[in-house]
């Protein structure tokens, strides 16, 4: 059951990111260039998104459980620290330079548009991630 | 329907797209009671991370995220999309999302998404500071003439 939900989950989130335009680098890009032609798109999804996420946030509290687990996994790390900040700096540079994040990026592999584009940027992100277990692992 | 002054922007699509992507993530946090943070579920389904969910629901979400721009892609054709013409650029770009979405434990969706709706200040920082980085890098950028 729990891997049914989380596999509608990614479903509906692919569907989500296609529909919205956010698999398009140029359209996020339009979004980030605020000193260009800026394309307020993004601002639509994150408002979307954020509204149905607030009414989950408030019924969540009030169950004892999620549906299908018996306690609920969340982060409680509550710190602002340099790893916080220098990892968005880094992700922010990325996601500016090539327009796309992990969820878009994943998902592009679906509708395939241009594989050896997507197909680069994917396994260089799974490179940059294991780049940083390698350097933050104590050997 | 756009909006006057920005012919290009797609409100309806993004809004309709938007409330899609809130009720993956609430379907994330009511019933599996899990956070929809793809960099995270992504770390965890390659093996990368060591903590998180159990591997098998990780990968369950990355591949249904796959199947998902598949269904769109089957139904309403190709999505338009427009990508840096340089591979170069993009390796580094995937490189430093890689790299920073795990240092700062997160990226558009576990931060911008599910965190800032639950106003966590963690993630309200990471959201505000990788939007104004992202702002920096497409500005200068575009002034290099690495823009497309």
């Amino acid at each position: 059951m729990k891997q049914i939900l989380t596999l509608i989950s990614g479903v509906i989130f692919g569907i989500g990111l296609t529909v919205s335009g956010m698999t398009d680098p140029a359209r996020v890009r339009g979004f980030l260039d605020l000193f260009g032609a800026w394309d307020p798109t993004l601002a639509f999804v994150m408002g979307g998104a954020l509204l149905v996420m607030a009414v989950a946030w408030v019924i969540q509290p009030r169950m004892v459980k999620p549906l299908v687990d018996t306690t609920f996994h969340l982060p409680g790390t509550r710190h602002i620290d340099g790893k916080l900040v220098g990892g968005a700096v880094l992700f922010g540079a990325g996601w500016g330079l090539g327009g796309l994040c992990p969820g878009p990026a994943i998902a592009s592999l679906g509708t395939a548009p241009d594989i050896a584009a997507i197909g680069t940027f994917v396994l260089a992100m799974v490179g940059g991630m294991l780049l940083h277990r390698l350097a933050t692992s104590k050997s | 329907m756009t909006i006057p002054g920005f012919p290009d922007a797609d409100p309806v699509g993004g809004l309709i797209g938007g409330v899609l992507i809130g009720i993956s993530a609430a379907v994330m946090l009511l019933g599996a009671g899990r956070i929809a943070g793809v960099s995270g579920l992504l770390a965890r389904a390659t093996g990368i991370a060591d903590s998180g969910p159990p591997w098998i629901m990780a990968l369950n979400f990355i591949v249904g995220l796959v199947l998902g721009g598949l269904a769109y892609a089957l139904v309403f054709g190709p999505a338009t999309v427009s990508y840096s013409p340089s591979l170069p650029l993009l390796a580094a770009a995937g490189l430093l999302v890689g790299f920073g979405t795990r240092m700062g434990s997160g990226c558009t969706s576990g931060h911008g998404v599910c965190g800032m709706s639950r106003l966590s200040r963690r993630s309200i920082t990471a959201t505000m500071v990788f939007m104004a980085s992202g702002i920096v890098t497409v500005a200068i950028a575009n002034a290099l003439g690495w823009g497309w």
